[in-house]
């Protein structure tokens, strides 16, 4: 009970520490802004002022506080205990479906966590993803297969299985030799994992990361030896593709929420509901935004059409 | 508790240099000390990896597993590109330092290495790609199959793009003058709708619901909210 108030506690500083410094930073720099206006006719403050702040990225510091102030507001909102309400995913609620089909049919798992490293936000969700999958195919005593692009990727997604495993009470049936590090070369991983798709004719496919060109060859493959096929990406280009050849798809941001939702940790959730929050915020930014452009027609001198430039330079880039 | 704690706080710290970096400029060299450390960590990782792949694929010869031939000549490659590239045999010397064997060019095709790399792994990984072609048109073939009232929508768009790419876009709508009020009926007219308003205006939807996750899931690890990349033991 003491320790688990203790990591409370902690974790509520950090909260707090952090979020004191995503506010501080953008203050210092909108003070900064401040500073070079008012010191305006001498040229020389100015330049030092921008020597250090990124004045031209004060509008973006703008945007980061208010996101980031949302999904902490969420995640404090979510404390208090007050109910929160998700939106299911189709994607994740198959999840249990594909593995508990693999095991019926007594073949294996299979999950890609993209071809992209630790460095990228993406893969970080995938192997957020793998941690669930893992812990249902440890439940279901499913074979899990990860075939991994980058060392650490493979060493991170052991550390998620591993924990996985001791989470459904079986840690003695992990297998790290099931996570593999093939190559670094893009079409030398396609081409290994492919053949083994072919070969090992998997029930369930993952493919939840980064994915560039090869998305397609995955898709393909799976779809051909009839697995069931579950992606995420926040590739836009590569959405398509997973759309149009796999059972389900999370689509961009539903990716990111998934791991969040799958935690079902309500700490986690609320930062969805902060996530939402920023949403409606750009839809009202959007609508506001066109109608003074609308009205900004009628009299492009005018006020209203400097304040719809204004908003589209700012925040458009 | 440790082994948990310490990677949060390496987490939390290297992810508040870095947006601290975005915005002030003499926090930029913290940034690059964080990308240096994570080079350094890929650098040993790689070693981990090298010797995971040694592994499987020395376990699957032992064996005999299905495919092991496969496995020999992955580790019969791996090894002579690894001789080839590290000693640099075969490189074409430095004009300027013709007795220093390493300072010789090994990525040129006139180099065993560079030779490998230009004329074997090249025209494999090619082929790999142009496979893509293939598998377009049949995950096409099953997505524009008009079932219900979103497949016709696709079908019918995916057609006005597919003719408007063409030259029969233009031999069969290229007699609209450009001028007039039926000049939208043109499939190039069409397809610039389509592509810069429509496709867009969803693509920018999807993009905004991108980067506002990934500001969300950045935090949740920043702030040690989502543990689960973490082993348990």
């Amino acid at each position: 009970m003491m320790r688990e108030i203790r990591e409370r506690s902690r974790s509520t500083m950090l909260l707090a520490a952090t979020a004191a410094a995503a506010i501080a930073i953008p203050c210092c720099i909108a003070l900064a802004e401040g500073a070079g206006d008012a010191a305006a006719p001498a040229g020389a403050a100015v330049a030092a002022s921008d020597s250090v702040f990124r004045t031209d990225r004060g509008p973006l510091a703008i945007a980061i506080v208010i996101v980031c102030g949302a999904v902490i507001g969420g995640i404090m909102l979510a404390r208090t205990g007050r109910p929160l309400k998700i939106r299911r995913l189709a994607a994740l609620d198959a999840v249990d479906e594909a593995i508990g089909r693999a095991t019926e049919m007594g073949r294996s798992v299979l999950f890609v966590p993209g071809i992209q490293d630790m460095t990228d936000i993406q893969t970080v969700a995938g192997i957020t993803i793998l941690g669930r999958v893992a812990k249902t195919a440890a439940e279901y005593d499913a074979k899990l297969e990860v075939p991994t692009c980058r060392s650490i990727v493979m060493a991170a997604a052991r550390d998620a299985v591993q924990a996985a495993h001791f989470e459904a009470g079986r840690p003695e049936t992990y297998n790290e030799g099931n996570i593999n590090y093939l190559t670094d070369e893009q079409f030398g991983y396609v081409a290994a994992v492919t053949g083994s798709m072919v070969r090992d004719k998997p029930a369930a496919c993952f493919y939840m990361g980064a994915f560039y060109a090869e998305s397609l060859l995955f898709a393909e493959n799976g779809n051909s030896i009839g697995a069931i096929q579950i992606a995420g990406t926040a590739e836009p280009s590569q959405l398509p593709f997973f759309v149009a050849a796999c059972d389900y798809t999370l689509i961009g941001e539903e990716f990111f929420a998934a791991s969040a939702y799958l935690s079902g940790e309500r700490d986690q959730l609320g930062s969805i509901k902060g996530q939402d929050f920023g949403k409606l915020l750009a839809v009202a930014a959007i609508l506001i935004g066109c109608l003074l452009a609308t009205v900004g027609v009628f009299a492009p001198e005018g006020a209203i059409a400097h304040a719809a430039e204004t908003i589209k330079t700012t925040f458009g880039g | 508790m440790l082994q948990r704690t310490i990677p949060i706080a390496i987490l939390c710290l290297s992810g508040v240099i870095m947006i601290v970096a975005y915005f002030v400029s003499f926090a930029v060299s913290w940034s690059e000390t964080v990308n240096v450390w994570f080079n350094i960590l890929s650098a040993v990782a790689f070693v981990l990896g090298a010797g995971n792949l040694l592994a499987v694929n020395l376990e699957k010869i032992s064996s005999r597993r299905p495919g092991w031939a496969y496995a020999a000549i992955t580790l019969v490659s791996f090894f002579f590109m690894l001789v080839v590239g590290l000693l640099k045999l075969g490189a074409v010397p430095d004009p300027k330092n013709p007795l220093i064997h390493f300072a010789g060019d090994y990525e040129t095709s006139a180099s065993p290495y560079g030779w490998m790399y230009e004329y074997v792994f090249s025209p494999l990984t090619s082929t790999m790609f142009g496979l893509l072609a293939f598998y377009v048109a049949s995950a096409a073939f099953r997505a524009f199959r008009a079932k219900n009232v979103e497949s016709i929508l696709l079908l019918g768009t995916a057609f006005i793009i597919l003719i408007a790419q063409t030259a029969a876009g233009m031999f069969l709508t290229g007699w609209i003058p450009q001028d007039s009020v039926f000049a939208v009926l043109r499939f190039d007219s069409l397809k610039v709708g389509i592509t810069e308003h429509i496709q867009t205006a969803g693509m920018r939807a999807i993009t905004i619901g991108i980067a506002l996750g990934v500001a969300a899931t950045s935090l949740r690890l920043i702030l040690g909210i989502d543990k689960s990349y973490l082993s348990k033991n």
